[in-house]
């Protein structure tokens, strides 16, 4: 089943799963989407091999979106 | 590898660049060109300041052998300038400040999920997640990361990490390790470019279990030629 998630403190928290075909749980994990990218968060589709892609948009076909916070030079 | 990236992303989703390089507009993008003129840079940099120092060194014996108090201090800054280059290069990937442990087991099986086995392996014994990119092989640690470019005759020293102190160990791994996949470029960009040269000067500065993670990066560079 897909799952949104964000690293924080606890390792990671699951923010939403959803089924392709359940509507309200995929428009629920949209809402929580949002709310992360509006505190600061990026999302990122891990797409395994090496690759993984910057989302602003939650697909629904996507195994697991990652929410994780900006990095900066130290 | 980017653009094979988009290729596969599900509809919907946008490759794109890192989103923090709009936090340094001004610096040029990383890539091998740049890389390799960095890397020249640094070593006559090395040069520059190692080389007035010996010859002072030994001039001044040469001129006055009581002088060899002064003579030697001289020769000691030629060591001493470069070692402190080199530990700031091995800097980037030790442990830094206080780490919030709590989380850390569960922040494991996301990264280890993130890895494939071998990679997954050394993590667990070196802290460091090896990473092979377009750019070389890189070595992913806590708070900034190694790259070795293919060759594996230098290495290049990058400070870059998450501003969330509360995340465990291996989330912060974690979160370079995606930034990293999501663009090699924009990552070497906005990471804080802190050293190029020798590998073996970065590997005796190195704490002795995260050795092994730098042979093993070496040991896959070398396999792959060196672009002119």
């Amino acid at each position: 089943m897909p799952r949104l998630i964000r690293m924080d403190a606890s390792g990671h928290s699951t923010l939403a799963e959803w089924a392709a075909e359940d509507q309200a749980a995929f428009d629920h994990a949209i809402s929580e989407f949002r709310e992360q990218l509006d505190a600061g968060y990026i999302g990122v589709l891990d797409q395994g091999e090496g690759h993984a892609t910057q989302v602003r948009e939650l697909p629904r076909e996507a195994k697991l979106v990652i929410m994780r916070r900006p990095i900066a030079g130290g | 590898m980017a653009a094979e990236a988009e290729a596969s992303a599900p509809p919907g989703v946008e490759a794109a660049a890192l989103a923090e390089l709009g936090q340094v507009p001004w610096r040029e993008r990383t890539d091998e060109r740049f890389l390799r003129r960095y890397g020249r840079i640094w070593l006559w940099w090395t040069v520059a300041y190692t080389v007035p120092f010996l010859g002072a060194g030994i001039g001044l014996v040469a001129l006055e052998p009581l002088s060899f108090p002064v003579a030697l201090a001289s020769l000691a800054h030629a060591w001493i300038v470069p070692e402190l280059y080199a530990y700031r290069g091995a800097s980037v990937v030790r442990e830094k400040g206080p780490r919030n442990r709590g989380g850390e087991q569960v922040a494991q099986g996301l990264l280890g999920d993130l890895l494939d086995h071998d990679a997954r392996a050394l993590q667990r014994s070196t802290g460091l997640a090896m990473e092979r990119s377009g750019m070389g092989v890189w070595l992913v640690g806590e708070g900034g990361a190694l790259l070795f470019p293919p060759g594996g005759r230098r290495a290049h020293g990058f400070c870059v990490g998450t501003s969330d102190r509360e995340l465990p160990p291996s989330d912060r791994v974690a979160h370079l390790l995606l930034a990293l996949r999501t663009d090699e470029g924009g990552f070497a960009t906005v990471a804080n470019h802190v050293f190029a040269g020798a590998p073996w000067r970065v590997r005796r500065r190195l704490p002795g279990p995260m050795r092994p993670a730098l042979d093993a990066a070496r040991k896959v560079a070398r396999r792959t030629p060196p672009s002119r």
